[in-house]
């Protein structure tokens, strides 16, 4: 229990748990003491996300670790995510170790149900502070909170905090400072008489703390019954036995079966324990509920004075609009329209600059390095390749932005509660809807967010639909497509057609999973809709800090994901696109040379060709001859690269899967952008500047050159081929097709199996397939080429 | 009003209870959600959303039936 020490750097580790309801501002607190260094990660078995950090200002001597629970409501879960929060709490994870100390967050505008969980926490026994935190809002409501009065009732310190503000901080940090010294120099005792003067008397041994709840006789024989058996079989002590007894005796899944946590003589002792309590006309699910809330209310009437204050808050105010029956439906649409306006027209300045500055940069590498096969993969496969993503950076900070400031204000769930009916007609959860929210940003995070849904059912069908939000990663594809395709017009006389394409995109895959959901629900999947229990609470004005921390973090997965994978499959793609080699330079010096002859009239040495071509293309031709020759020299040059393409390992591959994308319209150079889109969709973006050489003009920025490629395709028969027809199919194709190797890989984690990752893989693809098939034909029936 | 008795399954009562709606506990309507479900009460001082299913199963005495009592 008191920290161990590193061998390497002498340093001392403790873990300091930080746990609370939701919505109790437990994050901006973690965020607060850790800065930007927390570490991400997973809990062992389990994908629930285990979040860790430094703690700023520790002692040089020690590392002390803050490691944030996920929300939860009670010790009795009801979800996975309260489920780990229960496990690191009752030392049930071999990777965590048992927490020094355990920082309970307290909402004190909501104090009865948070002190509900406090109190459960504060009976296990550890060295616990508590932080009251949103002092703030709870003033607004007219609540004055007396701490010395309820850190008494609570025998526990209580900390007054501010944390959207800051405020309370630094007092929080060092109480947890100083708790953790005491602890590693009495490692016996554990008081808080440093921390909190008044509590230093009543506080006697940690370990055996008396429960809250003032039970009557016959469940008190049995509490310590179990308690005794408890601390005669366990060896090592770190809970309080008696809180353990009280858990074990109200919650089936905390007691497991026989030999799965505890051996059987407890399982069996604890069930006995049950049926007498039954014959004594007890309850022993809800008794102690009860008991507890009975403590808490005399608690809060004896250290919270309530005084006289407006009975409607502003937020009750903003309420009746937000959620009215029509406004509330209008705003919500309106929130939406405004967010994917502007996440195409707002992002165009900063897209635009960056892009030419990747541009530049490239330029500048081929200048300097030596021309080769090296420089060409840099210039081409590296700069050329990662920097067609990092371009979209803008869009997804903004989508990031709008995100961020629906979750932090509090208006993600008003928007469950209002989609809630539309998701329950359709069979899902109206928690689902922040999961599939969520996946526009990303499918992974919205697929991980699903875990608030309790049944296994209602998750895995939100799971399997996911991919089919539009995702940050599918926006840099229908910007190229939109711009290629979508001819640049004004509808209504105010909306513009691209950005409307571009809306039509994010609602068709709406659309396709509510309808895939009802299937799954009304066949492979049914079941009962279980219930939506949902906090709403008060609106926040977001602070700029925790907004940009939101956007910070979100947008460094992206480029880490820029930086490793998608770098990784431009090399893997560039070495596919440009090998096998051949005899292909061979040929295309040959023609050159063959047309240098027709216009100069003179043979011209092999060795000397490269030279000459090269003259010529940097001079300014002046007259007419020397432009057509300029001309043909182009032509021959492009000719060579899409031959040289086509007789690569890419083409190859492209050519493979031609047959089965022909149908749609599609020819193999797409069918190269759609393999490569396995990696991560967006890489079709930087395949497709491959492909069609985007960067030859190097007057132009990335988008509209590739844009500009995309419109400069021909098929076979010289019409165009991305017309306008083509790139709404291939963005059906888009919305449909389960393209992202991360997202199987993620699916495949969060249900644990592969039959329904597999089974997921194929619908979307058989589906992405049908219904580009079925817009390419009905699009070819209304005449649209 | 006060909740007189919560007629659902045992594992929705407990957490229920758990989020501080007991037999006895004053609660209030709020609104409906738009499309008219779920329903949005306030209990101890918090909001909470209810599936109308749920809501409905949950019995209340108003004030005038309690003094009768």
């Amino acid at each position: 229990m008191d920290g161990r020490k590193s061998i390497i750097t002498g340093q001392k580790t403790f873990l300091v748990a930080l746990t609370g309801n939701p919505n109790s501002g437990k994050t901006t607190v973690f965020n607060a003491l850790t800065g930007l260094r927390a570490k991400v990660g997973n809990y062992p078995g389990v994908t629930v996300e285990r979040k860790e950090g430094k703690l700023k200002g520790s002692p040089h001597d020690k590392q002390i670790i803050i490691l944030d629970l996920p929300g939860t409501y009670s010790l009795s879960p009801k979800s996975l995510d309260e489920q780990v929060a229960r496990d690191v709490l009752l030392n049930r994870i071999p990777d965590v170790p048992s927490p020094s100390v355990v920082v309970v967050i307290v909402d004190a505008s909501n104090l009865q149900r948070n002190l509900y969980y406090a109190t459960q926490v504060i009976e296990l026994g550890y060295p616990v502070i508590i932080a009251l935190n949103m002092m703030d809002v709870a003033a607004q409501n007219g609540q004055i909170v007396n701490i010395e009065k309820l850190s008494r009732s609570l025998n526990a310190p209580v900390i007054p905090m501010v944390a959207s503000k800051k405020e309370g901080i630094t007092a929080l940090q060092q109480a947890i400072i100083e708790i953790v010294s005491k602890s590693e120099n009495k490692p016996q005792t554990k008081d808080y008489d440093a921390v909190n003067q008044s509590v230093s008397k009543l506080q006697t041994k940690t370990g055996n703390r008396e429960l809250f709840w003032k039970m009557p006789d016959f469940y008190r024989i049995e509490i310590q019954k179990i308690a005794q058996l408890l601390e005669s079989l366990s060896s090592e002590k770190c809970l309080n036995p008696e809180a353990e007894a009280l858990l074990l005796l109200t919650d089936d899944a905390a007691l497991g079966r026989p030999g799965e946590f505890y051996p059987e003589e407890i399982v069996r002792a604890v069930h006995e324990a049950r049926k007498r309590i039954e014959s004594c006309g007890g309850d022993w699910k809800t008794d102690p509920i009860e008991g507890r809330y009975e403590v808490i209310s005399k608690i809060y009437a004896d250290s919270v004075t309530q005084l006289p204050h407006i009975e409607e808050t502003f937020s009750d105010k903003l309420d009746r609009i937000i959620t009215h029956r029509v406004w509330g439906i209008v705003i919500f649409f309106g929130i939406m329209l405004v967010m994917f306006q502007s996440i195409f027209r707002l992002a165009k300045i900063p897209m635009e600059f960056l892009g030419s500055v990747i541009e530049q940069f490239g330029q500048y590498i081929s200048s300097t390095m030596p021309p080769g096969a090296l420089t060409n993969l840099i210039t081409d496969g590296v700069i050329a390749g990662v920097g067609a993503v990092v371009v979209f950076l803008p869009q997804i900070l903004l989508l990031f932005l709008f995100l961020s400031l629906l979750e932090d204000t509090g208006y993600m769930s008003r928007a469950a509660f209002i989609m809630d009916r539309i998701m329950g007609k359709v069979g899902l959860h109206g928690k689902a809807f922040i999961p599939l929210l969520s996946s526009f940003a990303c499918a992974i995070p919205g697929i991980m967010a699903a875990r608030t849904i309790e049944s296994y059912k209602d998750r895995l069908v939100t799971i399997l639909i996911a991919p089919l939000m539009s995702c940050s990663a599918r926006l840099p594809v229908y910007t190229v497509l939109i711009s290629a395709c979508i001819p640049d017009i004004k509808v209504l006389g105010f909306l513009r057609l691209q950005g409307l394409v571009l809306m039509g995109a994010y609602v068709t895959g709406i659309v396709l999973a509510l309808i895939m959901a009802l299937i799954f629900k009304k066949t492979i999947l049914k079941g009962e809709i279980p219930m939506l229990l949902m906090e709403l609470p008060p609106y926040k004005k977001p602070t700029i800090w925790t907004t940009l921390h939101h956007m910070w973090d979100r947008s460094v997965v992206f480029l880490k994901q820029a930086g490793t994978i998608i770098l990784l499959i431009n090399i893997v793609l560039w070495f596919l696109m440009n090998y096998p080699k051949g005899n292909i330079e061979k040929e295309f010096e040959t023609r050159q040379a063959q047309v240098l002859q027709k216009y100069l009239g003179t043979n011209i040495p092999p060795e000397k060709i490269q030279e000459i071509v090269l003259n010529i293309e940097t001079s300014h031709p002046a007259n007419d001859n020397a432009k057509a020759l300029v001309h043909e020299l182009t032509e021959i040059k492009k000719a060579a690269s899409v031959e040289s393409l086509s007789r690569s390992f890419a083409g190859m591959l492209g050519r493979a899967i031609e047959p089965i994308i022909a149908p749609l319209g599609f020819d193999w150079k797409i069918g190269i952008g759609i393999i490569s889109s396995f990696a991560a969709r967006e890489t079709f973006v930087s395949t497709m500047a491959i492909i069609y050489n985007v960067g030859a003009d190097k007057e132009e920025n990335n988008i509209v050159s590739l844009a500009n490629a995309f419109k400069d395709q021909k098929r076979s028969d010289g019409t165009r081929l991305f017309t306008p027809l083509t790139g709404i199919t291939l963005i059906v194709f888009y919305i449909c097709a389960l393209q992202c190797a991360s997202t199987i890989v993620v699916v495949r984690r969060e249900t644990n199996s592969w039959k329904w990752t597999i089974f997921q893989w194929l619908y979307l693809g058989l589906l992405a397939w049908t219904l580009s098939f079925l817009t390419r034909s009905i699009g070819m029936m209304l005449g649209l080429s | 009003m006060v909740i007189a008795s919560i007629d659902l399954p045992p594992e929705t009562r407990e957490r229920l209870y758990e989020l501080g709606l007991l037999v006895g506990t004053q609660i209030e309507l709020i609104r409906f959600a738009p499309l008219g479900d779920p329903v949005e009460i306030k209990v101890r001082g918090y909001r909470l959303t209810i599936p109308r299913h749920e809501a409905e199963r949950i019995l209340v005495a108003l004030p005038e039936v309690q003094t009768q009592k």
